[in-house]
């Protein structure tokens, strides 16, 4: 197995890589291929919902958009995923090879430089993925790390990372922004990294500030001349901003101010498919959520169509109890879509002769879209002789008071880069977060068979298996997934979604520019 | 000669009380750092959990808190910060791994101009509000006033800013809408930038100023020696600023020291709407974040600059009216 390869232009490497790859079943043309023709030039405010002085220029530490977006404005990977096929194209690494997905080679592009003027060498590379197995830094990867049994270089621009067990993900999870390349040596990184933009400013909690990078290593990039990264927490106030001029993108919009954006035509609003997901939770080992009955009777009940209208402004994808959705690769399109019918549910109900008795579910807005999805299933409960008691709790502590200590409440899911991280975090028995406490030794089995398994169609068969079990057997229902909105200045080009998060995967300022 | 004399033993009568007003708040300063780490002792979770998040694991809190030496009972922690502030080191912070020196000095100065500004504004107006309702009391102004005022003691500061912005910013584009205070900028800029924060922060304060001043004013009126000195024939104007304000002021200061405590620490409302990097909405990330060194000094601050400014008004109070320092 081999991406990447040896030409004179990035593009076409990435091109006649993907074509002989085979690992990448959906791979096509070039990612970033814009109509369009960018223009150099322009300086942007950019705001995201939420900084704080935990705010940080380490990779590792990233936790939340804010983060992301700054690093992948400074830092590189090893790889990347640059469009909605989210396929991991190569990035610092030129190409890729692993004959058993144990032991991986990564051949690293040359003359790459660091903002400092440093050469980018396996050194570096080395560093940068071995210190988040160091408990000291504190990286959000630790867990995922820890499958990488060895990291050396091998030669000045040669990496060979050996797993613990065969992982054929390994290419999407290094694309992720913990897994960016910082400097060797830097225990607190500075930004000094090799990516399209050089810092210029820097202050935790309320804004950063980057200026192109005129070596950039990729020529032609990135068109923008200076971002400017703040946060505005609030909602209203971020929509404001937007409409006033004062910032031209921003994350996080509230589907009801998608009109007041659209209204006006000097803005715009971008919704990214993605597999983000509020899901009700049915705890199998107590009673009476753990009878088979009654999570199918719940399935049923869900009016799904009025949850993605009323809830969402049909800013959502409408789900089938599993976490793949219709858009990511694996998706199983042959597993039968549960509808609302209530007659089933019904007799689900009688069958398990638990008609009229009184369940508490408990919500919270820390959960998106918790406690109105709980009011419809209250109503139709009542239909079917159910009689659910909606128990609205505070946001604050929801986490660690109530999420998964009752029989009923809800879970909420951000989207994971690949169909194996996503099963192993939320449906393996053993899962700190298998938020149902359901056991399933064929799923289990499944999930380490694919991890491993080279051929794609079998690897697809394989997912397809694990999602109809979730579907049928799994005490987690997933009414929708819930679309990112993002709102922008329609002079601001070169946007399109990326389902893996809001601003194209938070790398917009690599592609994005200016046109007055 | 016998002026300043005068002068000087009022001042030396205030000395004493100065200095156990300084004692006493440093005391009070003491037990609120007491309990401020006692209530967020309290708090679930603390910084190495919040820092790590929901996926960490039991060994890297651990290895994490031991860094930040949270391992170390509580008391012991609580007397290396006293012991710090006393020489004036206020710590490290926990989460951005940066003195909170540092990281107060970069927001302090941004809400003093915004408390400063709004001070002003609003002690010049809720003066003239005050006074002239009270001199008309019963007119139509008078009663246009109170309508006003009492209207915007009533309207939530959130609804004020919002509408601001509405107006001022999303349909006619004269302000913008969130406030971008960088180093960098002119007087001008930061003076725009800052318009909508002070008037929805104005508004706020000063009816509750211009009330007490009305009060304090109206109440001095009907004094016989108000009566006196108009059969005298003084001019009216005489009367109330010369006669009646040095009896007022005692009251209406200390209206205002209490509304302009609150601009320091209470603006977080119009802090978040404007995004303003003040220090209310520090002290909020600080509490989320179980960011212990930096909340206790953002409370220190906050609490400090109420005791000063209540000890100022006490003085002013005494200096303005001889009877108070007999």
């Amino acid at each position: 197995m081999l991406i990447g390869g040896h030409s004179i232009s990035r593009r076409s490497v990435i091109g006649a890589g993907l074509a002989g790859a085979g690992l990448l079943a959906l791979g096509g043309c070039a990612g970033g291929e814009r109509k369009a023709t960018p223009k150099k030039g322009g300086s942007i405010r950019v705001a995201t919902q939420a900084a704080s002085t935990a705010d940080t220029l380490d990779p590792a530490k990233g936790a939340l958009a804010t983060d992301y977006t700054r690093h992948f404005m400074l830092y590189n990977g090893l790889t990347c995923i640059e469009d909605e096929s989210l396929v991991p194209r190569p990035s610092l690494a030129k190409s890729i090879d692993s004959a058993d997905r144990i032991t991986w080679h990564f051949e690293l592009e040359r003359g790459v430089r660091f903002h400092d003027g440093s050469e980018l060498t396996a050194q570096d590379v080395v560093f940068s993925l071995l210190r988040h197995k160091d408990p000291a830094v504190g990286s959000k990867m630790e867990t995922i790390a820890a499958q990488f049994a060895d990291v050396r270089s091998d030669g000045r621009y040669g990496v060979t990372i050996r797993l613990t067990g065969a992982n054929a993900d390994l290419p999407t999870i290094l694309a992720q922004s913990h897994f960016l390349v910082v400097r060797a040596g830097q225990n607190a990184p500075d930004g000094n990294g090799t990516g399209a933009f050089r810092l210029a400013e820097f202050q935790p909690g309320v804004r950063t500030v980057v200026v192109r990078n005129e070596e950039y290593w990729i020529p032609g990039r990135p068109h923008l001349e200076r971002v400017e990264l703040i946060a505005i927490p609030d909602e209203v106030s971020r929509v404001n901003a937007l409409l006033s001029g004062d910032i031209q993108l921003c994350n996080a919009i509230n589907p009801r101010s998608t009109r007041r954006i659209e209204a006006d035509p000097r803005y715009a609003t971008m919704a990214t498919p993605s597999a983000l997901f509020t899901d009700l939770i049915m705890r199998q080992d107590q009673l009476p959520t753990g009878n088979p009955d009654f999570v199918q009777a719940v399935k049923l009940m869900i009016d799904r169509p009025l949850i993605k209208r009323a809830l969402f402004r049909n800013y959502a994808t409408i789900a089938n109890d599993q976490p793949i959705a219709p858009f990511q690769p694996y998706f199983n399109p042959d597993v039968p879509q549960t509808v609302l019918d209530l007659d089933k549910a019904r007799w689900h109900i009688q069958r398990s002769g638990l008609t009229g008795v009184r369940m508490p579910i408990f919500a919270a807005t820390a959960a998106e879209g918790s406690v109105d999805m709980a009011s419809i299933l209250q109503e139709y409960g009542s239909k079917v002789g159910l009689n659910f008691a909606v128990n609205r709790v505070p946001a604050d502590g929801y986490w660690s008071t109530h999420w998964m200590r009752h029989p009923m409440t809800f879970g909420n899911c951000n989207p994971r880069p690949t169909a194996d991280l996503i099963f192993s975090l939320f449906f393996d028995s053993k899962a700190n977060w298998n938020e149902s406490g359901w056991k399933n030794e064929r799923s289990d089995r499944l999930l380490i068979e694919a991890r491993g398994e080279a051929d794609e169609a079998r690897r697809a068969e394989l997912y397809g298996e694990m999602q109809r079990i979730v579907h049928d057997k799994c005490g987690v229902a997933i009414p929708v997934f819930i679309s990112l909105l993002d709102g922008h200045d329609r002079r601001l080009k070169g946007l399109v979604p990326v389902p893996l998060g809001a601003f194209m995967g938070y790398r917009f300022a690599e592609y994005a520019w200016w046109e007055d | 000669m016998a002026a300043p004399a005068k002068t000087q033993s009022s001042l030396a009568k205030l000395a004493p009380l100065i200095i156990r007003r300084v004692l006493s708040s440093l005391l009070t300063l003491f037990l609120v750092s007491l309990v401020i780490f006692t209530v967020s002792g309290l708090l679930p979770g603390d910084a190495a959990q919040e820092v790590l998040g929901q996926s960490a694991t039991a060994e890297q809190v651990a290895a994490l808190r031991h860094d930040m030496g949270l391992d170390r009972p509580a008391h012991v922690r609580y007397v290396a910060w006293l012991g710090g502030i006393v020489r004036g080191d206020p710590g490290m912070s926990y989460v951005a791994n940066m003195p909170v020196s540092q990281i107060i000095s970069d927001r302090l100065p941004n809400s003093l101009t915004l408390a400063a500004i709004t001070a002003v504004i609003s002690t010049v107006l809720a003066l003239i509000i005050g006074i002239s309702s009270a001199i008309n009391r019963g007119g139509r102004l008078d009663s246009a006033l109170n309508v006003t005022t009492l209207s915007l003691v009533a309207m939530p500061e959130f609804l004020i800013a919002t509408l601001g912005v509405l107006i001022f910013s999303v349909k006619l584009l004269w302000l913008p809408s969130i406030a971008l205070v960088t180093p960098e900028a002119s007087w001008s800029a930061m003076l725009r930038s800052m318009a909508l924060p002070v008037f929805s922060l104005t508004c706020v304060v000063v009816a509750q100023m211009a009330r007490m001043t009305r009060a304090a004013v109206a109440d001095q009126l009907d004094r016989p020696y108000v009566e006196m000195a108009k059969l005298k024939g003084v001019p009216f104007s005489r009367i109330v600023l010369f006669h009646v304000m040095p009896n007022a002021v005692g009251p209406v200061v200390n209206a205002m020291a209490l509304s302009l405590s609150y601009l320091m620490g209470g603006a977080i409302i119009v802090e978040t709407i404007f995004n303003f990097p003040g220090l209310a909405s520090l002290m909020v990330n600080a509490v989320t974040s179980r960011d212990m060194p930096l909340l206790q000094s953002c409370a220190m601050i906050f609490c400090a600059t109420y005791l000063a400014l209540m000890l100022v008004a006490d003085i002013v109070a005494i200096l303005a009216n001889p009877r108070l320092r007999a």
